[in-house]
């Protein structure tokens, strides 16, 4: 069911209910931002988010807050200082060393005793497997909506939050609104939402408070954090280049040229959903809305159709560079620049041509 | 030991349309399958009950059609199946369907038996939220672990288990206490082949089916529409770039010839990637 429109959603009974906000939830008040601080840095999500919810506090003409949990006060000084140059006006600090890694219960306790103390009107989270853990914790306690993995947020005439995401697997968008209920939550995808610039030197307030929790209190411990090692896993999300393959490859041994387009522009490489369904890639380069939102300066696709759920992970890149033999296949609407010819000629042609200019780059020295 | 798994019967969203006026889906004729990410919590929980013997329950809630997923649950190998299916859970977001399935779970329990485990896949891939899950959790008080890639230890006499949890940048290893909600992560296991037993024995089980009031729902207005504080309230499909791809000419042209004529479109472009390029290549 989840937030599968429906006909009866767009248009039934909930339509003409009164929008009116409970009283007690009118003192609510100024847009948070859920700050993801794990291993002494902030995840780039949270001020992706910053800037978003800058926007809408503007709007709103409310304060942005971030709320930043961790050990203590030394490990997160940094961590604030971030924050306000990204565009906080406030942040929310609670600090214990419960709080060193991300566990469920201490961070919902601490997140949800902050929203019931503070009271703000909206709250964004990263779409990250810690973001989309503690959110559904959160605002199931609080008895609030949630609009996950949201592509767009706005504020209406009404003031309320207007939350786009795709659904379906990325055929449609609907926007989504939270009526009659506070905070209104949301969470964005990493790279779905710019980087804003930083402000060196700007500053805001401070409001530290407490966790009210004993390690006792908490059943799940954690043994042991087995980091990845970079060489392996994908950074796809954050690549400036990144080179992704599909179905037009025809074999799983064809992939390699995309692999040795990517290695020889040191970039990175991915694929459309069905190489991961036919195993010729693993899940976590997997490009697209059930996969990763890219944002490259340079990402060039191979062979892939570019259905739309491929289309709204990669729409943020600086250029698209579409190669495929179908002069009529969707990807050509979205891409900037477009090849209409076989990628099994074109990828190695590419490799070739690149090697061969980096090699008279250093000749040239 | 009992486990449940919640699973959602969606449209097979690889034959999804969209009505190109209209701009709604074209639901009719697109088949229906078990949402895969729940097949992948499914086969993970009949690993465990085949090892430590016990049940498995699998709970739906949708139209009187997702009797067919459930059907297909049942081939495979789980125990009992129940269908929690009313008018009142229709147009359900995430905060009304884990109120709905976490009552039907108390339900379940009384009849069969508390959980120690209840499943769930990461995400539906209709929906995409992740978060009927940790609804159900928190309602039921149950400990919660997402994403998990691997169920490293569990000791039915001390009632505990360690798990191995996809987190940002690694791998947590998380020990807790039963009762859990586990949300699997994809590509853990591969999900059996139905043998002819199940098969036959699915053909012939009952799905047990209960509205609203037989699954024990004290409060009809906070499931479906209106429970749901979330409201759709616009459908659209996505807007088409206007202007098209610059297209590279490529007719009686060598792929050499033109892959240099696309590099110096792409350094033209971004000049920024080639300076990047040539920098990187240098420092190998």
């Amino acid at each position: 069911m989840s937030q599968a429109p429906t006909q009866k959603a767009a248009g039934g009974s909930r339509a003409g209910m009164s929008k009116e906000l409970p009283e007690h939830f009118k003192s609510y008040k100024h847009v948070w931002v859920f700050i993801e601080f794990e291993h002494g840095a902030v995840h780039p999500v949270s001020f992706e988010l910053l800037g978003e919810g800058r926007k809408l506090a503007d709007k709103l003409g409310v304060e942005l807050a971030g709320v930043l949990m961790g050990a203590g006060a030394d490990e997160i000084r940094d961590g604030i200082a971030e924050c306000f140059e990204y565009g906080a006006d406030v942040v929310y600090t609670v600090t214990d060393p419960i709080l060193s890694h991300y566990r469920n219960e201490p961070y919902t306790k601490a997140m949800t005793d902050l929203v019931t103390t503070y009271q703000p009107e909206i709250l964004l989270l990263g779409a990250t497997t810690l973001g989309r853990d503690l959110a559904g914790s959160v605002a199931t306690t609080l008895l609030t909506g949630l609009t996950a993995d949201c592509t767009e947020l706005a504020i209406d005439d009404e003031r309320s939050l207007a939350a786009t995401r795709p659904t379906f697997g990325g055929s449609l968008l609907c926007t989504i609104h939270t009526l009659n209920y506070r905070p209104q939550m949301a969470t964005v995808r990493p790279r779905v939402m710019p980087m804003p610039e930083r402000q060196p030197g700007r500053t805001g307030r401070v409001v530290a408070h407490p966790l009210g929790m004993v390690e006792t209190d908490i059943v799940t411990k954690i043994l042991q954090f087995v980091p990845d090692s970079e060489s392996d896993k994908a950074q796809l999300a954050y690549a400036d280049i990144v080179v992704a393959g599909g179905l037009g490859l025809k074999s799983a041994e064809n992939f390699q040229l995309v692999k040795a387009l990517a290695e020889t522009l040191r970039g990175e490489y991915g694929g459309s959903r069905p190489l991961v369904q036919k195993g010729w890639i693993t899940a976590d380069r997997q490009i697209g809305q059930t996969g990763k939102t890219i944002r490259p300066k340079l990402y060039i696709a191979a062979g892939i159709s570019g259905a739309i759920q491929h289309r709204v992970g990669v729409e943020g890149a600086d250029l698209i560079v579409a190669i495929n033999t179908d002069p009529n296949a969707p990807i050509f609407d979205f891409a900037h620049v477009g090849i209409v010819a076989d990628a099994l000629d074109i990828l190695p042609a590419l490799t070739d041509a690149l090697a061969k200019r980096l090699y008279v780059n250093r000749l040239a020295g | 030991m009992h486990i449940i798994v919640c699973i959602k019967q969606v449209p097979d969203s690889a034959q999804i349309r969209v009505h190109p006026v209209t701009n709604t889906i074209m639901r009719q004729g697109v088949p229906t399958i078990i949402n895969p990410y729940d097949l992948v919590a499914l086969e993970e929980a009949l690993r465990l009950r085949d090892r430590l013997g016990g049940s498995v329950t699998v709970l739906t809630m949708g139209p009187p059609t997702a009797e067919d997923s459930l059907r297909k649950a049942l081939t495979f190998g789980a125990d009992r199946a129940v269908l929690l299916t009313d008018r009142y859970f229709a147009g359900s977001d995430t905060l009304a369907t884990s109120y709905a399935l976490a009552h039907a779970i108390k339900k379940v329990a009384e009849m069969w038996g508390e959980p120690d485990i209840v499943f769930t896949g990461k995400q539906t891939i209709d929906g995409d939220t992740a978060q009927v899950g940790p609804g159900i959790a928190k309602r039921l008080k149950l400990n919660q672990l997402t994403y998990v890639s691997a169920i490293k230890e569990l000791d039915m006499d001390s009632r505990t288990l360690t798990v191995e949890r996809r987190a940002e940048g690694g791998v947590q290893v998380l020990k807790t206490r039963l009762p859990v909600l586990i949300t699997v992560l994809e590509g853990i296991n591969e999900m059996r082949r139905g043998t002819m037993e199940a098969a036959l024995n699915a053909a012939r089980a009952q799905v047990t089916i209960w509205n609203a009031t037989d699954a024990g729902i004290p409060e009809l207005t906070l499931c479906g529409l209106r429970g749901s504080p979330t409201v759709v309230k616009k459908v659209f499909a996505p807007g088409a770039r206007t202007e098209k791809a610059h297209q590279i000419e490529t007719k009686g042209l060598s792929p050499a010839e033109i892959a240099e004529a696309a590099l110096a479109e792409i350094f033209q472009r971004q000049p920024a990637v080639e300076a990047d390029v040539m920098r990187n290549a240098e420092s190998i």
